[in-house]
């Protein structure tokens, strides 16, 4: 059996018997720095710009949707702010959708799609998005154009408070997604090309 | 000595256009790398090197615990690990559950770890379609390529290119700008995506505490392997380990930095277990494949172990002056650069390129620049001595040791060597072009010999 | 100060570059030191060493041992031969704990030429005048192994009438690298010439730099590429009047 066979090299090779216990590892560096929320906003909202990507706070993300969507079609997540804000009843968005095929179908075709985030990291500009019955992942992969709509109390520091706040995200979804920027790539003669197979567009709505 | 290493860098260093671009693309991703790990920008630089590096080697150090810890957590979350010693294994395992959910297309997304075993062509080879998905990788899928650089595959590309290999390949009408290659390849690639039976991914770490895999990458062709279709498949080498989710603060923040000079790539994708039960979409089945292929055999060796921990940023490669000039073709395998001479004569043996050890000023540009601080140049310096010593084994190159021990002798004896000299300069340098001033000449004038040396200079004082 | 002081002038510098030894002498004299030269020096053993032959190598850092064991403070205008001995000497004898104990008391003593200058005599104006535009090239192992960065620059800083440009890109290695230049000398040739496009780039009239192993290779590419840029040691910069 190849994993007997594999194990063993190892323990031969490091000088290491079956189950020997182990030191503890060198401590995990977590530090978390002390940022207002303010500040925490500002640096989100300038981090993502400076990805090419839109970001604006406003207290009125419908209507930022609205206009954002108007004349395309859009898929919306389940997530429970985005109905809270107004955005899951916005004409032209299909939202509410558990079905993996019919979901697919959709995100296949919409120009849009819409989802909140579960955190944000302000120094970085990144969304956190944690996959779970109120988010879908393709929502923000498949359609060309993806807004995220995030309430600012979301907002962390950066990974040291994600991973602080979570040190063991694999309890709560088989998958976290960190999203820094619209889709890239530079592979051609290093020229850089958005929206290769993931959003060309990403659009943050701090609230 | 000419290897075919000599002959593919020669090829390389007298072509101008392939010498432009490698210089200039690993000029911009070594320039942006300096701009985003200066002091300003990420102050704490140094002490994340020397966490990351701690962290590796207690890994490493303590391997076979952590694998077993990450196989119990990935089965703990409804996924299952499959440990391989080669190629051979990895495409059995692949054909065979291809085989039992009658699965006949497969999606891929970059993993260096699947090409050091061919696994595409071993896949063709049983009539399964396996499709590259990440640009560049997809590019040189199409020409039957090898990669050249471990971030920037098709580094050494031109448009126009590119548009040669579309046309002949996709049968389409030709097309030179790259914004509609671009736009060319994501349909094609999307109908493969939402087609697939199997999406098969590399790994940037496997989490231990989590049975996590954490895949990174700037496309989103990564995210949709590894979403799209029912069955996900991450192969990844045994040394990719590490003990905690919490260490990923340490490693994300290295990471793209290094590789490209973005804070963090565009996706990280953190995946453990197939789609929990209320979620609406992702993959029914996961598994981990845990590829060996010869790194067991670098880790008796205290000095030379960590090697191993390589998290393949590609950033010496893009400081180092000799992968500068010739590229990634002119190594021999997967892996090229500083990262690529170590690994190969430890994976391949000495005797498979006898030149890569050697083919180095050894001006320690890839230490410097290493985020897991890998001593590079030390470990080229052990393998030169295994190889010489592997050389008096087995009776090869015998001038030259003799040359070094008639070298130690004369140094040992400094009249003699006082004498030698003054031979020499009464003689000046010999002509002709044979032998190691012939090497010289080639290039670069010599110096011209003076009057007398210093020890004469100085006793005349 | 009357710091007494050794000069080992490195087996390149004694048959190829004397005037450099002198220079280093008389610029250390310059600021109070008492110099000398044990004869029965000659090579630190790096050739053998990068190599790959380190039972040679040993053998002549073996005689390295026998010939500095007893000076006060060695002082040495290469970089790449200082962290040889400072750095590599220890590798080789892990087995040898006797000689690895005299090598560690050893290494403690050893310094790069501008290194003794400004961090053990503490000085950075040693006199000097040179009216000339230069650029200065880190030679790599004294850059990265020994840390040297700004000694020399300090030390030219002070020299009168000199004005330093900085070449760009900076801390490229000039493609010596030992017998790397012969073996794959096709490739060396091709770094030089990289290396002395960002000189030219500079305008600068000559090359500095604290190694000479560099500065023989530099100088030979320029002068294949038929430019009249010069090179010269820091040591002779510094002990110009």
């Amino acid at each position: 059996m190849s994993r007997d066979y594999i194990l063993h090299r190892i323990r031969t090779a490091l000088g290491r018997g079956a189950g020997q216990p182990v030191a503890d590892p060198p401590p995990a560096r977590i530090r978390v720095p002390q940022v207002s929320m303010e500040a925490r906003v500002a640096s989100m909202v300038e981090r993502v710009r400076a990805l090419a990507a839109e970001a604006v706070e406003s207290d009125d993300p419908r209507g930022f949707v609205a206009s954002a969507i108007a004349g395309k079609t859009a898929v919306a997540s389940n997530a429970p702010f985005l109905a809270e804000c107004g955005i899951a009843g916005l004409p032209g968005v299909r939202t509410g959708i558990t079905d993996r095929e019919e979901l697919r179908e959709l995100c296949a075709t919409a120009d849009v799609g819409i989802t909140s985030a579960d955190y944000a990291l302000a120094d970085t500009g990144t969304l956190v998005m944690l996959a779970s019955p109120r988010e879908a992942r393709l929502i923000s992969l498949l359609p060309p154009a993806h807004i995220a709509v995030v309430p600012r109390e979301r907002i962390l520091t950066g990974l040291d408070e994600l991973f602080s706040l979570l040190p063991n995200p694999a309890e709560l979804t088989s998958s976290m997604v960190l999203i820094t920027g619209p889709s890239r790539t530079a592979d051609i003669e290093q020229i850089l090309v958005r929206g290769v197979h993931g959003p060309g567009i990403l659009s943050v709505v701090v609230v | 000595m000419s290897t075919e290493f000599d002959r593919k860098s020669h090829n390389t260093l007298v072509d101008a256009n392939l010498q432009l671009a490698i210089y200039t693309a690993t000029a911009r991703l070594k320039e942006k790398r300096i701009e985003v790990v200066s002091s300003e920008a990420l102050p704490d630089y140094q002490e994340l090197r020397t966490q990351a590096n701690a962290i590796k080697k207690h890994t490493i150090d303590n391997l076979d615990h952590y694998l077993e810890e990450f196989e119990r957590n990935v089965a703990a979350h409804g996924g299952k690990v499959v440990y391989c010693k080669d190629g051979t294994e990895v495409s059995d395992f692949v054909l065979q559950l291809a085989k039992e959910r009658a699965a006949h297309l497969i999606v891929k997304s970059k993993s260096m770890t699947t090409e050091e075993v061919d696994l595409n062509e071993r896949l063709a080879h049983h009539g399964l379609e396996s499709v590259e998905t990440d640009l560049g990788e997809y590019i040189l899928q199409l020409a039957n390529e090898r990669p050249y650089h471990i971030v920037a595959p098709a580094l050494h590309m031109t448009r126009y290119q590119v548009a040669d290999i579309f046309e002949r390949c996709l049968n389409v009408p030709r097309e030179t700008v790259i914004e509609k290659q671009t736009a060319l390849a994501r349909s094609v690639l999307r109908e493969k995506f939402l087609a697939a039976d199997i999406g098969i991914s590399g790994a940037n770490f496997l989490v231990a505490d989590s049975g996590a895999v954490v895949i990174i990458e700037n496309e989103g062709n990564a995210r949709l392997t590894t979403t799209a279709p029912k069955i996900h498949i991450a192969v990844a080498g045994i040394e990719k380990v590490i003990p905690r989710a919490q260490d990923l603060a340490t490693f994300l923040k290295l990471l793209a930095r290094s590789a490209t000079g973005q804070l963090l790539s565009v996706y990280t994708s953190f995946l453990s277990g197939p789609r929990r039960a209320s979620e609406i979409d992702g993959p029914d089945e996961f598994y981990v494949v845990l590829l060996d292929n010869g790194r067991t055999r670098l880790l008796p060796d205290k000095a030379k172990r960590q090697s191993l921990y390589c998290i393949r940023c590609g950033a010496c490669l893009n400081t180092c002056p000799v992968y500068r000039k010739i590229g990634g073709h002119s190594f021999p395998w997967v892996y090229s650069g500083p990262i690529g001479a170590i690994l190969t004569p430890q994976f391949m043996g000495l005797q498979h390129e006898p030149s890569l050890p050697f083919a180095s000023s050894l001006c320690g540009a890839c230490g410097e620049v290493c985020p897991v601080k890998i001593d590079i140049p030390r470990i080229l310096l052990e393998l030169r001595s295994d190889t010489r010593k592997a050389d008096a084994r087995e009776n090869r190159n015998r001038l030259e040791k003799l040359a070094f021990r008639a070298f130690a002798w004369l140094m040992t004896h400094p009249r003699l060597f006082e004498m030698a000299g003054r031979i020499g300069r009464s003689l000046g340098w010999p002509a002709g072009t044979k032998g190691p001033l012939g090497a010289w000449l080639s290039e670069r004038d010599l110096p011209p010999l003076p009057a007398h040396s210093f020890r004469e200079m100085w006793r005349r004082r | 100060m009357g710091r007494r002081v050794s000069l080992f002038v490195t087996c390149m510098v004694d048959q190829l570059f004397p005037q450099v030894g002198m220079a280093m002498a008389d610029v250390l004299e310059r600021v109070g030191c008492q110099v000398d030269f044990p004869e029965n020096q000659t090579c630190c053993g790096q050739p053998a060493f990068n190599s790959g032959y380190r039972a040679e190598a040993r053998t002549v850092a073996r005689h390295f041992l026998d010939t500095f064991e007893t000076s006060e403070s060695i002082v040495v205008p290469s970089g790449s031969c200082t962290a040889m001995i400072t750095h590599h000497f220890a590798e080789m004898f892990h087995k040898e704990p006797e000689t690895l104990a005299r090598i560690h008391a050893l290494e403690k003593r050893v310094w790069e030429f501008s290194t003794f200058l400004t961090q053990v005599a503490g000085v950075e104006d040693v006199g000097a005048r040179f009216d000339r535009v230069v650029t200065y090239h880190d030679g790599c192992h004294g850059l990265r192994e020994l840390g040297i960065k700004d000694a020399p620059r300090r030390l030219l800083a002070h020299v009168r009438g000199l004005e330093l440009r900085e070449m760009l890109p900076a801390e490229e290695c000039c493609g010596f690298g030992g017998t790397f230049a012969v073996k794959f000398a096709e490739l060396s040739g091709a770094m030089a010439r990289t290396k002395i496009e960002a000189i030219q780039r500079t305008g600068a009239a000559t090359v500095v730099s604290a190694d000479p192993s560099c500065l023989m290779q530099i100088q030979g590419a320029l002068s294949r590429a038929g430019s009249t840029i010069g090179t010269l040691h820091l040591a002779e910069v510094l002990a110009s009047r």
